[in-house]
Protein backbone atom coordinates (compact mmCIF):
# COMPACT_ATOMS: atom_id res chain seq x y z
CA UNK A 1 0.00 0.00 0.00
CA UNK A 2 1.11 3.32 -0.83
CA UNK A 3 0.92 6.90 1.33
CA UNK A 4 -1.60 7.82 -1.90
CA UNK A 5 -4.01 5.08 -1.16
CA UNK A 6 -4.35 6.82 2.47
CA UNK A 7 -4.62 9.93 1.53
CA UNK A 8 -7.46 8.93 -1.16
CA UNK A 9 -9.10 6.61 1.19
CA UNK A 10 -9.11 8.91 3.85
CA UNK A 11 -9.38 12.49 2.48
CA UNK A 12 -6.33 13.29 4.16
CA UNK A 13 -4.98 16.89 3.92
CA UNK A 14 -1.27 16.92 2.48
CA UNK A 15 0.59 19.83 4.40
CA UNK A 16 3.80 18.82 2.45
CA UNK A 17 5.72 16.34 0.71
CA UNK A 18 3.69 15.63 -2.09
CA UNK A 19 6.05 14.61 -4.55
CA UNK A 20 7.04 11.75 -2.12
CA UNK A 21 3.59 10.05 -2.04
CA UNK A 22 4.27 7.03 -3.97
CA UNK A 23 6.25 5.74 -0.41
CA UNK A 24 5.52 2.20 0.06
CA UNK A 25 4.13 1.86 3.34
CA UNK A 26 5.77 -0.79 5.49
CA UNK A 27 3.57 -0.84 8.78
CA UNK A 28 2.67 2.17 11.48
CA UNK A 29 3.99 3.38 14.45
CA UNK A 30 1.52 5.36 16.85
CA UNK A 31 3.61 7.79 19.69
CA UNK A 32 4.01 11.45 20.79
CA UNK A 33 7.30 10.63 22.35
CA UNK A 34 9.99 11.24 20.13
CA UNK A 35 12.47 9.11 21.83
CA UNK A 36 9.79 6.41 21.71
CA UNK A 37 9.74 7.09 17.59
CA UNK A 38 13.25 7.35 17.00
CA UNK A 39 13.99 4.04 19.47
CA UNK A 40 11.41 1.83 17.61
CA UNK A 41 9.74 2.84 14.32
CA UNK A 42 10.75 1.24 11.45
CA UNK A 43 11.93 2.15 8.20
CA UNK A 44 8.97 3.07 5.71
CA UNK A 45 6.45 3.34 8.67
CA UNK A 46 3.29 5.61 9.19
CA UNK A 47 3.74 7.85 12.33
CA UNK A 48 0.49 8.81 13.66
CA UNK A 49 1.38 11.78 16.24
CA UNK A 50 -0.39 15.12 17.88
CA UNK A 51 3.21 16.75 17.62
CA UNK A 52 3.85 19.36 15.19
CA UNK A 53 7.44 20.40 15.53
CA UNK A 54 9.68 20.38 13.31
CA UNK A 55 11.57 17.33 14.60
CA UNK A 56 8.81 15.16 13.57
CA UNK A 57 10.33 15.86 10.42
CA UNK A 58 13.64 15.39 11.57
CA UNK A 59 12.79 11.96 13.10
CA UNK A 60 10.56 11.11 10.06
CA UNK A 61 13.34 11.86 7.26
CA UNK A 62 16.34 9.83 9.61
CA UNK A 63 14.49 6.85 9.84
CA UNK A 64 13.21 6.50 5.98
CA UNK A 65 9.68 6.75 7.88
CA UNK A 66 6.94 6.56 4.30
CA UNK A 67 4.89 9.87 6.12
CA UNK A 68 3.67 11.60 9.02
CA UNK A 69 -0.24 12.11 9.89
CA UNK A 70 -1.18 14.57 12.47
CA UNK A 71 -4.40 14.51 14.07
CA UNK A 72 -7.40 16.14 15.61
CA UNK A 73 -6.81 18.93 12.63
CA UNK A 74 -3.44 20.10 14.27
CA UNK A 75 -1.91 22.05 11.53
CA UNK A 76 2.53 21.58 11.71
CA UNK A 77 4.52 24.96 12.42
CA UNK A 78 5.76 27.43 9.55
CA UNK A 79 8.70 25.46 10.24
CA UNK A 80 7.91 21.57 10.20
CA UNK A 81 5.68 22.64 6.62
CA UNK A 82 9.69 24.02 5.34
CA UNK A 83 11.23 21.23 6.43
CA UNK A 84 9.02 18.53 5.55
CA UNK A 85 9.28 19.75 1.79
CA UNK A 86 12.88 19.89 1.80
CA UNK A 87 13.24 16.70 3.07
CA UNK A 88 10.32 15.12 0.75
CA UNK A 89 8.41 13.44 4.04
CA UNK A 90 5.14 13.44 3.64
CA UNK A 91 3.31 15.53 6.01
CA UNK A 92 -0.33 14.62 6.16
CA UNK A 93 -3.66 15.74 8.61
CA UNK A 94 -6.81 14.16 9.17
CA UNK A 95 -9.75 15.52 11.63
CA UNK A 96 -9.83 11.92 13.47
CA UNK A 97 -7.87 11.54 16.43
CA UNK A 98 -5.08 8.63 16.88
CA UNK A 99 -7.44 5.72 18.02
CA UNK A 100 -9.39 6.20 14.77
CA UNK A 101 -6.71 6.51 12.23
CA UNK A 102 -4.40 4.12 13.50
CA UNK A 103 -7.54 1.52 14.06
CA UNK A 104 -8.40 1.99 10.52
CA UNK A 105 -4.89 2.12 9.19
CA UNK A 106 -4.13 -1.22 11.12
CA UNK A 107 -7.23 -2.75 9.38
CA UNK A 108 -5.85 -1.82 5.97
CA UNK A 109 -2.54 -2.94 6.29
CA UNK A 110 -3.45 -6.62 8.05
CA UNK A 111 -5.45 -7.75 5.39
CA UNK B 1 41.76 7.01 5.72
CA UNK B 2 39.28 8.75 7.90
CA UNK B 3 37.10 10.99 7.43
CA UNK B 4 35.88 13.66 10.03
CA UNK B 5 33.06 15.76 11.02
CA UNK B 6 33.03 18.95 13.61
CA UNK B 7 29.03 20.33 14.91
CA UNK B 8 28.37 22.70 17.31
CA UNK B 9 25.01 21.93 19.32
CA UNK B 10 23.24 25.01 20.41
CA UNK B 11 21.78 24.40 24.00
CA UNK B 12 18.23 24.99 24.07
CA UNK B 13 17.07 26.02 20.48
CA UNK B 14 15.68 22.52 19.06
CA UNK B 15 15.39 23.96 15.85
CA UNK B 16 19.13 22.70 14.81
CA UNK B 17 18.33 19.28 16.78
CA UNK B 18 18.81 16.82 14.07
CA UNK B 19 21.67 18.65 11.99
CA UNK B 20 24.30 17.02 12.82
CA UNK B 21 22.22 13.73 12.65
CA UNK B 22 21.67 14.31 8.91
CA UNK B 23 25.07 15.38 7.55
CA UNK B 24 26.69 12.08 9.34
CA UNK B 25 23.77 9.99 7.94
CA UNK B 26 24.80 11.31 4.24
CA UNK B 27 28.28 10.96 4.85
CA UNK B 28 27.93 7.52 6.01
CA UNK B 29 25.80 6.85 2.43
CA UNK B 30 28.12 8.03 0.69
CA UNK B 31 31.18 5.86 2.21
CA UNK B 32 28.42 2.98 1.06
CA UNK B 33 28.45 1.83 4.71
CA UNK B 34 25.56 -0.61 5.68
CA UNK B 35 21.61 0.38 6.62
CA UNK B 36 21.57 -1.19 9.55
CA UNK B 37 24.85 0.06 11.01
CA UNK B 38 24.11 3.63 9.50
CA UNK B 39 20.20 3.16 11.33
CA UNK B 40 22.26 2.38 14.50
CA UNK B 41 24.72 5.32 14.61
CA UNK B 42 21.61 7.81 13.56
CA UNK B 43 19.68 6.99 16.35
CA UNK B 44 22.54 7.56 18.79
CA UNK B 45 23.98 10.73 17.80
CA UNK B 46 20.17 12.24 17.55
CA UNK B 47 19.82 11.23 21.11
CA UNK B 48 23.14 12.79 21.83
CA UNK B 49 22.05 16.11 19.71
CA UNK B 50 18.88 16.12 21.92
CA UNK B 51 20.41 16.07 25.08
CA UNK B 52 22.46 18.66 24.77
CA UNK B 53 20.20 20.89 23.78
CA UNK B 54 17.52 19.75 26.04
CA UNK B 55 20.30 20.08 28.90
CA UNK B 56 23.16 21.95 28.60
CA UNK B 57 24.19 25.65 27.49
CA UNK B 58 25.78 24.25 24.21
CA UNK B 59 28.44 21.51 23.68
CA UNK B 60 30.25 20.46 20.37
CA UNK B 61 30.15 16.83 18.67
CA UNK B 62 33.11 15.51 16.48
CA UNK B 63 32.92 11.72 14.83
CA UNK B 64 35.51 10.19 12.96
CA UNK B 65 34.73 7.58 10.73
CA UNK B 66 37.44 5.04 9.98
CA UNK B 67 37.48 2.28 8.23
CA UNK B 68 35.20 0.12 10.18
CA UNK B 69 33.98 1.84 13.11
CA UNK B 70 32.40 5.35 13.85
CA UNK B 71 33.54 7.18 16.98
CA UNK B 72 31.83 10.10 18.03
CA UNK B 73 32.62 12.41 20.99
CA UNK B 74 30.37 14.76 22.34
CA UNK B 75 31.43 17.53 24.75
CA UNK B 76 28.78 19.88 26.56
CA UNK B 77 28.84 23.03 28.82
CA UNK B 78 25.99 22.18 31.52
CA UNK B 79 24.63 21.22 34.79
CA UNK B 80 26.59 17.91 34.50
CA UNK B 81 24.79 14.18 35.57
CA UNK B 82 24.52 14.16 39.16
CA UNK B 83 24.11 10.25 38.91
CA UNK B 84 25.32 8.49 35.76
CA UNK B 85 24.00 4.95 36.46
CA UNK B 86 20.57 6.69 37.55
CA UNK B 87 20.72 8.54 34.13
CA UNK B 88 21.21 5.38 32.48
CA UNK B 89 17.79 3.95 33.79
CA UNK B 90 14.99 4.20 31.20
CA UNK B 91 12.22 6.61 31.78
CA UNK B 92 14.44 8.78 34.74
CA UNK B 93 14.35 12.39 33.36
CA UNK B 94 15.40 15.29 34.69
CA UNK B 95 14.16 17.70 31.55
CA UNK B 96 11.72 20.38 32.27
CA UNK B 97 8.45 20.66 31.30
CA UNK B 98 8.68 22.42 28.07
CA UNK B 99 10.91 20.02 26.81
CA UNK B 100 8.32 17.05 27.95
CA UNK B 101 5.56 18.66 25.95
CA UNK B 102 7.23 18.42 22.66
CA UNK B 103 7.65 14.71 23.47
CA UNK B 104 11.30 14.54 24.43
CA UNK B 105 12.40 13.87 28.15
CA UNK B 106 10.83 10.95 28.65
CA UNK B 107 14.16 9.22 30.26
CA UNK B 108 14.65 7.40 26.95
CA UNK B 109 17.76 9.20 25.74
CA UNK B 110 20.96 7.51 27.34
CA UNK B 111 18.97 3.87 27.09
CA UNK B 112 18.37 4.34 23.83
CA UNK B 113 22.27 5.61 22.87
CA UNK B 114 23.10 2.26 24.91
CA UNK B 115 20.96 -0.13 22.96
CA UNK B 116 22.30 1.51 19.26
CA UNK B 117 26.38 1.64 20.02
CA UNK B 118 28.98 -1.23 20.86
CA UNK B 119 30.86 1.47 23.63
CA UNK B 120 29.70 4.32 25.44
CA UNK B 121 31.95 6.07 27.60
CA UNK B 122 30.14 9.03 30.03
CA UNK B 123 32.06 11.18 32.37
CA UNK B 124 30.54 14.42 33.82
CA UNK B 125 31.27 17.13 36.61
CA UNK B 126 27.92 18.83 38.14
CA UNK B 127 28.11 22.28 37.93
CA UNK B 128 30.67 22.13 34.51
CA UNK B 129 29.46 19.45 32.03
CA UNK B 130 29.23 15.69 30.19
CA UNK B 131 31.30 13.89 27.87
CA UNK B 132 29.78 10.99 25.89
CA UNK B 133 31.78 9.09 23.58
CA UNK B 134 30.56 6.30 22.05
CA UNK B 135 31.39 3.80 19.16
CA UNK B 136 29.77 1.78 16.85
CA UNK B 137 31.55 -0.90 14.37
CA UNK B 138 29.62 -1.32 10.54
CA UNK B 139 30.73 -2.91 7.95
CA UNK B 140 31.31 -2.16 3.98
Amino acid sequence: MKVSDLVKKYELKVFAGGASLNNEISGGYVSDLLSDVMGNAGEGEIWITLQTHQNVVAIASLKDLAAVILVKNLEPEEDTLKHAENEGIPLLGTSMNTFEIAGKIYQDLST
Amino acid sequence: MSVELNFKIPGGDFTKTGVASSKVKKALKQLSIDSKSIKRIVVAIYEAEINVTAHARGGKMKVVISDNEIEVLITDEGPGIENIEKAMEAGFSTASKEVREMGFGAGMGLPNIKKNTDELEIVSTPGVGTTVKFKCSFNK
